[in-house]
């Protein structure tokens, strides 16, 4: 029997804005076992990042949770105290952004932006590092991260490395407190196609050395496929459907996740087109029942009602979708 | 980006802002109407002392002989004489600046100082009670002339509650310390004197408050709005996901990237400063060069008025490039810039 790491149960959030509230996520279901590697995708603006900001409790200031728990090794990380919020932060879980630019400081050298993520990931048993044991920790991670020469590295300015490079750099940085679990939130997407190939290989390379959870938002479906042990698929802030890889690519059971591999070309590394027809829902008055209605060939009267929650199929695939109840 | 090279580089494109100002200021200085000679002297001289004073002056030779004798003196550190005060221009400005130069000092301190702490706990608490408190102070301090602060400040501090000294430098009972550096706190820790040193201060406090109210309005409302924008950067999540403490994402990784707009005005705001000393200086019977510049326009007294737009001129230059070169150290990509240039 496989440990369960971390499990997201019913998580509503809403985004307040000048006009109101965007109702985000719609109950948002999830579960990650101590070790697995588990996929998730879906059409830019399904609540991905949004999700996994909300793990780390690191959700933008108009952000409102209104129901639901993440618990990690049992323990909600919502109600959490900062004390904790910030030991989990610092030990267990860690994150590596969309853009990697977007995510290094402009203004400090790698070097200071390490030292202190290092300073401050050191488990608060052990004794205070010095400034050389930090320094080849960075070392060893950007080493870990394939990063020739880390020692000039360290001391360069993000703006002097390639986009290949500090996405590498991030994923250093997020090695050195991911002991339990790691989130890589579409890494290497910004890329040339054969750098996000070899992003996404290291990164499966080096969970798989370390024994680490991953959870991998990707576009690049081919990949994802390579990689990980099981799928999410997300539209509109809810999941809707989860299977081993192999048997969601194979037999997929939700409308939209048929939707979304028709669309996708049949070579590795294709991306998500615009191709489902319509859009995802306005979120400030999304449809009532499933949310998917609006754009679903096989809609019927209970869709536009009640939402579907999921239900399992066996052999770990579920699905939310009225067709199947 | 080397340091060195910048600075010369930088220097040099000075020296010629600086000469064509000295041209046009000298141009208009001569082309004003009112003969200076005669206003020198006053209505009661006679004609041939007038005419005397003209030759010294070299008023009769044609303008561009005029501006290279003025040229040729200056770069030998003279700036003729003043027909104000009767003795050499460089000597009033030897006086003069240092004591407003001091004032200038000691009000950007309190700026910074205000600014960067009032600007980061209003941006950090966006929309908070005391971010609300500030953006009203901002208006306020951008919108209220300082002449009127400078009246107010007065009136509170000086007349009614007595707190703080209004007029001058020094009380009556110190003895002015001697002319070292020429300001005076400075001069009076030199020499040890204490006493003067701390009444001096206590002198200085009023008319550098004023002159910083509108500056730490801008700059905290700058910085204020940095900050709330940096906020949102990706890099400030990834460092909060990485369990960096929030002191030390406040204050390190937010305040480095969100300070540079602050600081590249803070150019302007000195050598402006200084430029509009007068009325301050005027309101505390502050003895510095902006009062010294305005006697010099008031009395059409030539060698001085363009000494005043010279000095304040260059200073600006240097104020600028110092700020010039902070912000590259303070934003490598300014730096990759200029070495790519
Ligand atoms: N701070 C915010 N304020 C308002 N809306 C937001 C905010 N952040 C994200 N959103 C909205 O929430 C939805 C989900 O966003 P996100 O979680 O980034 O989706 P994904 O990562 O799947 O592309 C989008 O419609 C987005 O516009
Ligand atoms: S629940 Fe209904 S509308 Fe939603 S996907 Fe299934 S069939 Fe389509
Ligand atoms: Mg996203």
């Amino acid at each position: 029997m496989q440990e369960r790491l971390l499990e997201i149960q019913g998580l509503h959030l809403n985004y307040k804005v000048y006009e109101g509230y965007l109702k985000v996520l719609n109950g948002v279901e999830f579960n990650i076992d101590k070790g697995e590697k588990v996929g998730l995708i879906g059409e830019s603006g399904c609540g991905k990042t949004t999700t996994m900001r909300s793990i780390m409790r690191t959700l933008p200031s108009n952000a409102v949770i209104t129901a639901g728990k993440i618990l990690f090794k049992g323990k909600d990380i919502l109600t959490a105290s900062m004390d904790e919020v910030q030991s989990l932060r610092r030990n267990n879980i860690s994150m590596i952004f969309q853009d990697p630019t977007a995510a290094l400081n402009p203004v400090f050298k790698i070097e200071e932006i390490f030292s202190d993520i290092i300073r401050f990931s050191v488990r608060t048993s052990s004794k205070k590092l010095t400034k050389d044991e930090i320094k080849l920790k960075a070392v060893e991670a950007l080493k870990a991260a394939a990063l020739p020469d880390p020692e000039r590295i360290l001391q360069n300015y993000p703006i002097q490395l390639s986009g290949g490079m500090r996405q590498r750099v991030c994923i250093a940085m997020a090695l050195i407190s991911s002991n339990d679990l790691l989130i890589a939130d579409e890494p290497g997407t910004n890329l040339d196609v054969t750098i996000e190939d070899q992003i996404l290989r290291l990164l499966g390379n080096l969970v798989n050395e370390r024994g680490t959870s991953i959870i991998l938002i990707s576009h690049a479906l081919g990949a994802v496929k390579g990689l990980v042990d099981r799928v999410y698929v997300m539209y509109a802030g809810n999941m809707v459907e989860v299977a081993k890889t192999d048997d969601l690519f194979s037999d997929p059971l939700h409308p939209y996740t048929s939707n979304l591999f028709k669309t996708v070309p049949k070579l590795t590394g294709g991306g998500i087109p615009e191709a489902i027809k319509g859009r995802i829902p306005d979120y400030f008055d999304p449809p009532k029942g499933c949310r998917f209605c609006p754009r679903c060939d096989h809609a019927m009267p209970i869709c536009e009602k009640e939402t579907p929650t999921f239900k399992d199929m066996g052999d770990k695939h579920e699905v939310a979708c009225f067709l199947y109840s | 980006m080397k340091l060195l090279p910048y600075i010369a580089k930088r220097l040099l494109y000075s020296i010629f802002v600086l000469l064509g100002l000295s041209i046009l200021i000298f141009t208009l200085s001569r082309v004003i109407p009112g003969d200076p000679a005669r206003l020198a002297l006053g209505p009661m001289a006679p004609q041939w002392a007038v005419d005397q004073l003209r030759e010294k002056l070299h008023l009769n030779d044609p303008l561009p002989i005029q501006y290279i004798i003025w040229l040729t003196n200056a770069l030998r550190g003279d700036l003729g004489e003043s027909i104000v005060s009767k003795r050499p221009v460089i000597e009033d400005v030897i006086t003069f600046f240092p004591a407003s130069f001091e004032l200038v000092i000691f009000s950007t301190i309190i700026s910074i100082a205000l600014s960067v702490l009032i600007g980061a706990m209003a941006g950090r608490r966006a929309n908070s009670l005391f971010d609300n408190l500030v953006r009203v102070f901002s208006y306020i301090g951008i919108s209220v002339p300082t002449f009127v602060w400078a009246i107010l400040f007065l009136f509170f501090f000086g007349y009614i509650w007595k707190m703080l000294p209004t007029l001058g430098q020094l009380s009556t009972e110190f003895t002015r310390p001697p002319f070292i550096t020429g300001m005076m706190s400075i001069d009076a820790l030199i020499v040890g004197d204490l006493g003067a040193f701390i009444d001096h201060f206590k002198h200085m406090i009023l008319p550098s408050v004023t002159m910083s109210i509108s500056r730490i309005a801008q700059d905290a409302k700058i910085l204020r709005a940095g900050m709330i924008e940096n906020l949102k950067k990706d890099y400030i999540t990834s460092a909060t996901s990485f369990g960096v403490p929030e002191s030390r994402i406040t204050f390190k990784y937010l305040m480095k990237p969100s300070i540079i707009p602050m600081v590249s005005i803070m150019g302007m705001e000195i050598s402006g400063s200084m430029g509009g000393s007068f009325i301050i200086e005027t309101i505390f019977n502050w003895p510095g060069f902006g009062r010294y510049g305005m006697w010099a326009m008031l009395n059409k007294d030539l060698n001085a008025i363009i000494a005043s737009v010279m000095i304040v001129g260059a200073f600006f230059a240097l104020i600028n490039i110092v700020v010039d070169i902070i912000i590259a150290y303070l934003d490598p990509r300014i730096r990759m810039v200029e070495r790519s240039a």
